[in-house]
């Protein structure tokens, strides 16, 4: 053994074995292994079958919860949407999260550029053909300077905003915003130019499947990334209305679980516990903060052998007396 | 054509020991005899069955790449349109949930065990690195689902990449690329990592148990007397 | 495939409701991850307790 070996080795006189063998058919223990693990997957199949929850589709979305639809599109025109505000691997427009110096998220920069106001909103309205009042509406939205284009947006948006958070803090919501006939109806304080009827038109379209398509075969007709559609029903509620029905939101300990009542990923105990807990539960850092931590953590995992104390315990705590029973009554140690 | 009888497959004039393949074949057989690659016995401390949980480790292991191949060879949406698929989902699903299962159990009993000790610390490390690959192959399982579930760990688990920098090449969204390193990139490397800890295993043999103090009579019996009831020879302090 | 194959395809019982939690504190744990964890524990001392088969040939054999 090296020096080297010798300093990062913990004492150990452990010797070869020179005692007894007796026949031990390995051959045969795999294979009643694989008997035995098949059954009991075949067992729990048969019992308890495995979950399959549909998907949900931006139609469904756009049809169900029509203003929070709407309260999501709009805000991903004003660039105001979590994936608008991001920051990389999608966007400039925001650094993302990092921990004192270490900023891994904004060195990596972005690998997926998504441009929430053209790609969510303009891009798909512009596939809709013959409708000469909503080609107008988007020519003078284009044409239109950043800060008008803003305005425009911001206006629609307050009355939608305000309700979205009466809603949240369970108050009553404003007079404002309302649903007639299938559409939504904003009662805008200010001039919110052709934005009401641009949001109008993504609403139908999205209610006919047709943001779905757009958004997946935006780039050519085969496609197998579904980042633009999944980060646009992300920013919406449908998605977390359902998670929360199924116990896979964060502070319910979520990634530990599945849909229904079938086990999940009772692995992540460690990964989820840090997220209940302070500083992190209300960190906006707390994903690279408890990353480091796991990473931290898995890196020892690895190097217990090395680790002092650590590397002692089975010694000090006699579990191993346990395994060994027949071994230490055989050659007489006490 | 040689007089002199030469063994199949080996050059006539004797082994060459610039070749590559005369190297690469020697220090495979010194390292592991086919005696010691297969023994036909075990050490007798090999007697309870937390040993066993290794081994059904690498039973769900295959049972998981079977049910797999299955779903690969149908491709992704067969579970969702047929039963016969939903079945062959369901095993591997529970494939999965055994294989944690046996694996964390047969981790607990190799820790208290300390079964890194005399030279096995790679048997450790191999191990530590299996349960760390398989967390993000089960991953990209859990998003290659294309069903709710799957829309919702992907939009909730690009948040802890991102911010790391991983989900820059590493896109949880991305179903055809996840879908990719599931049935292909991720199992080859868990079983490349299997088979090295299992020759690991081989190479070093089971870990011995610790040593502790011998009984007067047995203590006696080291000194090359017969022990009372035949008990194993001389054996090294821990 | 027969009723037999398709009973067998069918789960005897259905898990597709909205799980139960045991909560404790800020821990909340869904009843299968519960009792996944609880058998593990019960598997983990029933592998250690347990007399492992074999037990005359270990006496009795050759190295």
């Amino acid at each position: 053994m090296s020096r080297f070996s010798r300093m990062i080795h913990p004492k150990d006189d452990t010797q070869q074995w020179k005692g007894r063998y007796y026949p031990y058919d390995l051959v045969k223990e795999l294979f009643i292994a694989i008997g035995v693990i098949t059954l009991l997957a075949l067992l729990l199949t048969i019992l308890f079958s495995s979950p399959d929850d549909k998907p949900s589709t931006i139609a469904q979305w756009s049809q169900q919860k029509a203003v929070d639809f709407t309260t999501a599109a709009v805000k991903e025109l004003d660039g105001t949407s979590p994936t608008a505000e991001y920051g990389p691997p999608y966007n400039h427009n925001g650094s993302g999260q990092e921990a004192w110096i270490i900023k891994p998220q904004k060195w990596l920069g972005v690998s997926h550029p998504i441009n929430t106001e053209q790609d969510f909103v303009v891009g798909p309205l512009e596939t809709i053909p013959n409708d000469p009042a909503l080609t107008a509406a988007l020519a003078q939205y284009k044409a239109a300077p950043e800060k008008q284009k803003k305005e425009w947006a911001e206006a629609y948006a307050k009355p939608l905003e305000e309700t979205a958070t009466a809603e949240e803090e369970k108050k009553t919501p404003p007079n404002t915003v309302s649903e007639s006939n299938g559409t939504v109806v904003v009662k805008t304080s200010a001039n919110a130019g052709p934005v009401p009827l641009m949001m109008a038109s993504l609403l139908a379209l999205a209610k006919s499947g047709g943001v779905d398509g757009s958004l997946l075969t935006s780039k050519q007709f085969f496609q197998t990334d579904y980042t633009k559609p999944l980060l646009f029903m992300a920013d919406g509620g449908l998605l977390s209305e359902r998670a929360e029905q199924q116990h896979l939101l964060g502070d319910q300990w979520g990634m530990m679980n599945e849909t229904g009542s079938y086990p999940g990923q009772a692995w992540l105990w460690l990964y989820a516990l840090w997220y209940q807990v302070e500083p992190f539960k209300a960190s906006e850092n707390a994903d690279i903060l408890v990353m480091m931590i796991m990473g931290v953590l898995s890196i020892a995992f690895i190097c217990i052998p090395f680790i002092p104390v650590v590397n002692r315990i089975p010694r000090w705590i006699p579990i191993y007396k346990l395994i060994w029973k027949e071994h230490y009554r055989e050659t007489g140690s006490a | 054509m040689s007089a002199t009888p030469t063994t199949p497959g080996t050059a006539p004039a004797g082994p060459d020991m610039h070749s590559w393949t005369v190297k690469v074949r020697e220090a495979g057989v010194e390292a592991l005899p086919p005696e010691k690659l297969l023994p036909d016995g075990q050490p007798t401390y090999v007697a309870s069955w937390i040993y066993m949980f290794g081994v059904a480790s690498i039973a769900s292991l295959i049972v998981i790449i079977t049910s797999g191949s299955i779903l690969a060879l149908k491709g992704p949406a067969w579970w969702h349109d047929t039963s016969i698929g939903h079945f062959f989902n369901s095993i591997h699903m529970w494939g999965v949930e055994l294989f944690f299962f046996v694996m964390v159990v047969h981790l607990w009993g190799k820790y208290w065990m300390a079964a890194w000790r005399g030279g096995r610390t790679r048997v450790w490390i191999t191990g530590a690195i299996i349960f760390l690959v398989a967390v993000p192959t089960a991953l990209t399982g859990y998003v290659s689902q294309q069903n709710f579930d799957a829309q919702w760990i992907a939009t909730q688990a690009k948040d802890g990449l991102n911010s790391v920098g991983v989900g820059a090449f590493f896109n949880v969204t991305n179903f055809g690329q996840m879908y990719s390193w599931h049935i292909l990139l991720l199992p080859v490397a868990v079983v490349l990592l299997v088979s090295a800890h299992v020759l690991l295993v081989r190479t070093h043999g089971v870990v011995p148990p610790f040593e502790l103090e011998k009984r007067p009579e047995f203590a006696a019996a080291a000194d090359g007397a017969p022990a009372p009831d035949g008990a194993a020879g001389a054996e090294g302090q821990s | 495939m027969g009723h037999i194959g398709a009973a067998v395809l069918g789960a005897v019982f259905n898990l597709n409701h909205p799980a139960h939690t045991v909560d404790w504190h800020f821990i909340h744990l869904s009843v299968a991850n519960v009792v996944v964890i609880g058998l593990m524990f019960v598997a983990f001392f029933a592998a250690l307790l347990l007399p492992f088969p074999g037990a005359s040939r270990r006496r009795g054999g050759d190295s």
